[in-house]
């Protein structure tokens, strides 16, 4: 019995002692919420922690949504999300947040058409027509009319969209809703909503693997998992009339226009001519008034670092990076962060 | 002298030893009754959390909420009944398939197989109890979906297209996947119980049968499945019970659309896969407690479905021992 209260009692020393150490001189930085930005984000918190040993971050990709109510909550430092916050929500928070734009994302649509190589063009009101489903054959004329070079099948369309509440979904429905009078009276945008036809899959990677399984599918994902999985892109119609194959410049070139000074903007059917128009930014929430000075301290060096040379790093993993007046104005606003 | 000290000197001992051991029982008694109703208020914690919760969508859809097909988030119009009708109707089809094909193993694994092949069948199919669910599913969208596209389902529609069950195109997802799916997640269940329960049939009344002249199948039908009766159907209630609350497996081959239809070929949607997909992206508390609601219900057919199988269990039991008796 004796040993074993030794035992005992080494070992809690051993924890104390840990602990303590652990206490004494890490930073723990918590961040919780979009899922989409996920992969950039832990590739910057694991660089920046080669930069700066002490400082740990700890980012729970949750989904947007959990990550607002978790930065209101306070039960986080940081929130992200890939939609604006409400702005009943930013009422009821209890300080003011701060969004602060990360990278850009492209949301492409892509399809599976066999026999059919190479990418075809969708002018938006074809766009909005196969998603609603009053377009429901491959060869209908007014898909057919903006590619000449291909025959299409006489062979119906099976839409593929995403089942899970996301980020992904939000800009693409966004987008539908601001081309199409229809789409926004009877559908609507949100992170989910009533699609009036289609296949549900789960995550980018559900919906990639059912339009890859699936002839005559079409469907949406993010840029980087249609590249990575090799499918054809469609070349979409933007504001301008043109049609833009989805790329890391033509997403940059979609926010270039005019960004109100809180960033809360959707970027998504854009002016720019030479823009993609289903793009979006990405955003994490910051308290404008920091009450822990440490960490406070260290979010604010980290978003310095992320503008600088965070940016670079996000090319490789199919994140555009914001162009060069956003990323000035963004700089200002992180100034304005307060540390208590 | 000598002898009353050798007479006293264990009494206090013995009596010390009795209070140690009254002491002993009582703690193991107590804390047993202490964990036993940990359980129970395991369960009506859940409930009542569930309730909290749901309050809102409760007081906004009252009992429509469990009949009506709307599901809109954006207006935030919600109704669970498509949600209902997917979790029943694809765990009946699991049930349809797992039920004889476990069954099945089971007698073979217990009759007839040498005991070493009953031995490693045995072993594999518990293995498949503990192949994680998102395995099932990604051998679901990679091979189950292909072949029920390409082979299954223009064979079905060929030779019972006349059934309204068996009509429509060929998608690959839909109900009959997510069924199928489940079938083959439920079967370990079904299978292994069931040998167990097989097991504990005496020898001396299969013997008995047999010098009867009954065959190997007589002595099944006869002696075997009514003595085992109320444990087979325990082993399917439990594989019921998975079958309603599987999410990942489901959600990945079933299509999730809340619609009603027919035709097992057309996509359906589950209580508990809408749960998982849309929770994360749920921001207003309406629409939250919406999802939770859709878990009460889900919870509640649970409570339903095991109460059913308690009473089903019950009377076999009764029937059995009224048999026996006769």
């Amino acid at each position: 019995m004796k040993t074993l209260i030794k035992i005992l009692g080494i070992f809690a020393l051993g924890l104390h002692l840990s602990a303590g150490f652990a206490g004494a001189e890490d930073v723990l930085i918590n961040g919780a919420g979009a899922t989409f930005p996920y992969p950039i984000y832990s590739k910057w918190f694991d660089e920046y922690h080669k930069l700066k040993p002490d400082l740990k971050f700890n980012y729970q990709s949750i989904g947007s949504g959990g990550g607002i109510r978790q930065i209101m909550a306070q039960t986080v430092d940081f929130g992200a999300s890939d939609s604006p916050m409400k702005d009943t929500d930013m009422e009821s928070a209890p300080g003011f947040l701060f969004h602060i734009p990360t990278v850009l994302g492209a949301v492409v649509v892509t399809y599976n058409i066999p026999a059919v190589t190479g990418n075809i063009k969708l002018t938006q009101a074809a766009l909005s027509k196969i998603f609603l489903g009053t377009i429901n054959k491959w060869n209908d004329p007014e898909i057919q009319k903006d590619n000449p070079g291909i025959s299409f099948p006489d062979q119906p369309i099976i839409v593929v969209h995403r089942s899970d509440g996301s980020g992904t979904s939000s800009i693409f429905t966004d987008f539908l809703a601001k081309v199409s009078l229809s789409w926004s009276t009877k559908v609507g945008r949100g992170t989910s909503v009533a699609w009036p036809t289609g296949l549900g899959g789960k995550g980018n990677e559900g919906v990639v693997g059912l339009i890859k399984l699936t002839p005559y599918s079409i469907g949406y994902c993010e840029l980087i998992y249609a590249q990575s999985n090799k499918l054809p892109i469609a070349d979409i119609q933007n504001k301008a009339g043109k049609f833009i194959t989805p790329s890391l410049g033509s997403v940059t070139a979609a926010a270039q226009g005019k960004i109100p000074s809180d960033f809360r903007v959707s970027i998504t059917n854009c002016d720019a001519a030479a823009g993609y128009p289903i793009s979006g930014f990405t955003w994490l929430l910051v308290y404008e008034k920091q009450k822990n000075a440490v960490k406070g301290k260290a979010l604010v060096g980290f978003l310095h670092w992320m503008l600088k040379d965070g940016q670079k790093l996000a090319g490789d993993l199919g994140y555009a990076p914001l162009p060069e007046n956003v990323n000035q104005m963004v700089e200002k606003a992180i100034m304005k962060i307060k540390v208590q | 002298m000598a002898l009353t000290n050798v007479a006293n000197a264990p009494t206090p001992v013995i009596r010390r030893l009795k209070f140690v051991e009254s002491v002993g029982d009582l703690v193991f008694k107590w804390s047993t009754i202490f964990f036993a109703s940990l359980i129970i208020l395991a369960a009506v914690w859940i409930g009542w959390e569930l309730l909290i919760n749901s309050s809102l969508s409760l007081k906004k859809f009252g009992l429509n909420f469990l009949w009506r097909q709307v599901w809109d988030p954006v207006m935030e119009d919600f109704g669970a009944l498509p949600f209902i009708y997917g979790t029943l109707v694809s765990s009946t089809i699991a049930l349809l398939f797992a039920v004889p094909l476990g069954l099945g193993v089971a007698v073979f694994l217990y009759e007839l197989a040498p005991p070493k092949i009953a031995d490693a069948i045995g072993f594999l199919t518990e293995l498949l109890a503990a192949i994680p669910s998102v395995v099932y599913g990604l051998i679901g969208v990679f091979v189950i979906v292909p072949w029920v596209r390409c082979s299954l389902e223009p064979f079905l529609s060929k030779y019972l297209g006349f059934i309204p069950l068996f009509k429509g195109a060929p998608y690959g997802v839909g109900m009959l996947t997510a069924g199928l799916i489940l079938a083959i997640m439920i079967l370990p269940f079904i299978a292994t119980i069931s040998r167990e329960i097989f097991k504990t049939v005496p020898q001396s009344l299969k013997e008995s049968a047999m010098a009867l002249g009954a065959t190997r199948w007589e002595v099944l039908r006869i002696v075997t499945i009514p003595f085992s009766k109320s444990g087979i159907l325990g082993s399917i209630f439990l594989a019921l019970g998975r079958a309603l609350g599987e999410t990942m497996a489901v959600t990945m081959v079933i299509g999730n659309r809340p619609e009603i239809k027919l035709s097992l070929f057309e996509p359906g949607y589950t209580m508990a896969a809408v749960i998982a997909n849309e929770f994360t992206e749920a921001t207003s508390s309406l629409y939250l407690s919406t999802l939770v609601e859709v878990g009460l219900v889900l919870f509640g057919i649970t409570i339903l479905v095991n109460g059913i199988a308690r009473m089903m269990i019950y009377r076999s039991h009764r029937s059995a021992g009224l048999g026996a008796r006769a």
